[in-house]
């Protein structure tokens, strides 16, 4: 077993056995660390897939905004220290229901996959070119041009909304 | 012995690699150990620089108010940083009742980290370099978005109101600020087009500082924001709001704040000389890399003192000022700057550098011009609430009373 090898177990472990916690534990406060544990733990799967782009920008947006924002709401969130609360949702087997579905489908796509287990092979070394060819598929109209600007349009209209609900209308008591 | 004398650091790791392939060591492990030995010194060479830190600001911001600064243990004081370090190694480990144990053990641990592994990324001369990321500006922001998450984890774990919401109040700031942070940061990147630090100081020929000046004073300001000091200090204001998330917080923990303040205003020095100030470039620095190595610390040094005096000297400002200060005039200036400087470094991308920095200063020179005439026309329109008008009862005199034995009134 290679050192990568190793690295990669412990990690896989860390984010498998957080992302479980996440949902498991009663205390919202613990919930929202353990995610964050979670997000770094992939961040270092994408660094032994030589990925050094998406484990940083992975650190960048779900660890430096989207957690940080969580964790901001959930302790502005009333009893937020309180474990009385029932720990699962009287809906949980719909969820486990859906869970479960997904998996199965997901487990007999990728054994029916005639090259699934031939895909090991060595990973490309990511260099600069690599991060140029994203930038560029990104905006190139053959590439990724349309989806990228989609996706724009939304997070402007999303940020718009934001605003217009947060701002004090006038005339309005 | 050359190339010992002008390049240390690349001779010793030469050296030291043959030397563990000579006992028989695995490639392998020769990278890890090395890659361990690396991290080792620099984290060690970082904080016991503090030390020397401590005592520097400590010295010129005693001498800025008219004191000596520390000056009883050996010359010039200089050994104070050591016996208060010793002292708060001997200090008690206090943990405050119902605290959340993980979260609170942690959170100085996160901070410290996270100001130390900025120091990955940093060319410290030419050949001198943790790891020369293509992803390096982005490593940076990244870091600094785990050093809010200690933030959030002192406020929270140490079970104080007082310590949550400071919590809360610096991590406003720090999120505020750093969206003009990272828009200033991306004109270097535009100007180089490339994300490593190396790559960057390769490509200033003309000084970023030069070509694009208001960039830089944003990117200056901003991250005195981001470390949290005067003016900016809002986490730990001790006499009109309680210290800050690390309240509850003694000995060493507390201790590992103190150092990761300080250190973090160094290091944001030296990310703004190797961003700005052409980092490790100057005469002699391509052939001789040592000599790379003096220029960074002098240029980082010049950067920190500047950043001293003003701790020194500008009071502090309320927390709303700092947000209005942020949202309604770095942001909008930092986004027109953004535009503006790629639309030019774009028109102006086939002509020689001189023109095309000159170009980029005058894109600079207009958009201050503009946004100080707007700022003024906006401060003389807008009505400021008046809020020494009333009178204070202090001001007002004891009422008149006659004099019962003289009948004169006193």
């Amino acid at each position: 077993m290679s050192g990568m090898q190793i690295v990669f177990l412990v990690a896989a472990a860390i984010t498998l056995v957080s992302a479980v916690l996440v949902v498991t534990l009663r205390r919202t406060m613990s919930s929202a660390l353990l995610l964050v544990l979670t997000l770094l733990g992939v961040s270092v799967l994408f660094v032994l897939l030589q990925a050094q782009f998406f484990a940083v920008v992975q650190v960048l947006i779900y660890i430096g905004a989207v957690a940080t924002l969580i964790l901001f709401v959930v302790m502005l969130t009333r009893s937020v220290m309180d474990t009385s609360e029932p720990q699962v949702h009287k809906n949980w087997w719909l969820a486990a229901l859906v869970s479960l579905v997904v998996f199965v489908a997901l487990v007999v796509t990728l054994s029916s996959w005639q090259a699934f287990p031939q895909v090991q092979r060595a990973i490309p070394a990511d260099s600069g070119e690599n991060l140029a060819a994203l930038g560029k598929a990104l905006v190139d109209p053959n590439g990724f041009a349309l989806p990228f600007e989609v996706a724009s349009i939304l997070l402007v209209a999303t940020m718009i909304g934001a605003v217009y609900i947060a701002s004090e209308r006038k005339g309005e008591e | 012995m050359q190339t010992f004398l002008s390049d240390p650091v690349t001779a010793i790791t030469i050296w030291l690699q043959t030397l563990l392939f000579s006992w028989g060591i695995p490639a392998v492990w020769v990278q890890l150990i090395m890659i361990i030995i690396g991290s080792l010194i620099v984290c060690a060479g970082a904080m016991f620089f503090v030390l020397f830190l401590i005592w520097y600001e400590r010295k010129v911001i005693g001498r800025v108010q008219d004191r000596f600064g520390p000056n009883r243990l050996g010359p010039f004081g200089i050994f104070q940083t050591i016996a208060d370090m010793l002292k708060i190694f001997t200090k008690e480990h206090i943990t405050p009742l119902g605290a959340d144990k993980i979260p609170y053990n942690l959170a100085p641990v996160l901070i410290m980290g996270a100001v130390l592994m900025m120091w990955a990324v940093i060319p410290l001369s030419k050949t001198t370099v943790g790891a020369d990321l293509d992803v390096g500006i982005l490593y940076l922001v990244a870091i600094g978005g785990l050093g809010e998450l200690g933030v959030i984890m002192a406020g929270w774990g140490s079970n104080n109101k007082y310590s949550m919401l400071a919590a809360f109040r610096a991590l406003a700031v720090l999120i505020s600020y750093e969206v003009p942070m990272v828009l200033t940061m991306l004109i270097p990147v535009m100007l180089s087009g490339s994300m490593s630090l190396n790559g960057i100081i390769a490509a200033q020929n003309v000084w970023y500082i030069a070509a694009a000046p208001l960039a830089a004073a944003i990117f200056f300001i901003s991250q005195i924001a981001e470390v949290g000091r005067a003016p900016f200090d809002v986490t730990e204001a001790e006499s009109e709001l309680v210290a800050g998330y690390n309240t509850e917080y003694s000995g060493l923990k507390f201790g590992m704040f103190y150092v990761a303040d300080f250190l973090h205003a160094f290091t944001a020095a030296l990310v703004f000389a190797v961003l700005f100030l052409g980092g490790w470039r100057g005469p002699g620095a391509e052939q001789i890399p040592i000599v790379g190595f003096f220029y960074l610390f002098l240029k980082t040094m010049l950067v920190h003192f500047v950043g001293v005096l003003i701790r020194a000297s500008v009071p502090r400002f309320r927390v709303d000022q700092m947000m209005a200060l942020n949202w309604k005039f770095f942001t909008p200036v930092s986004v027109m700057l953004v535009i503006l400087i790629s639309l030019v470094d774009k028109a102006a991308a086939l002509s020689q550098e001189i023109w095309r920095s000159l170009l980029i200063f005058a894109v600079n020179g207009v958009v201050f011009l503009v946004s100080f005439r707007l700022l003024d026309i906006f401060t003389t329109r807008k009505e400021r609430p008046s809020v020494v008008t009333r009178q204070l009862p202090v001001a007002v005199g004891a009422p008149q009373r006659r004099n019962p034995e003289s009948g004169v009134s006193s």
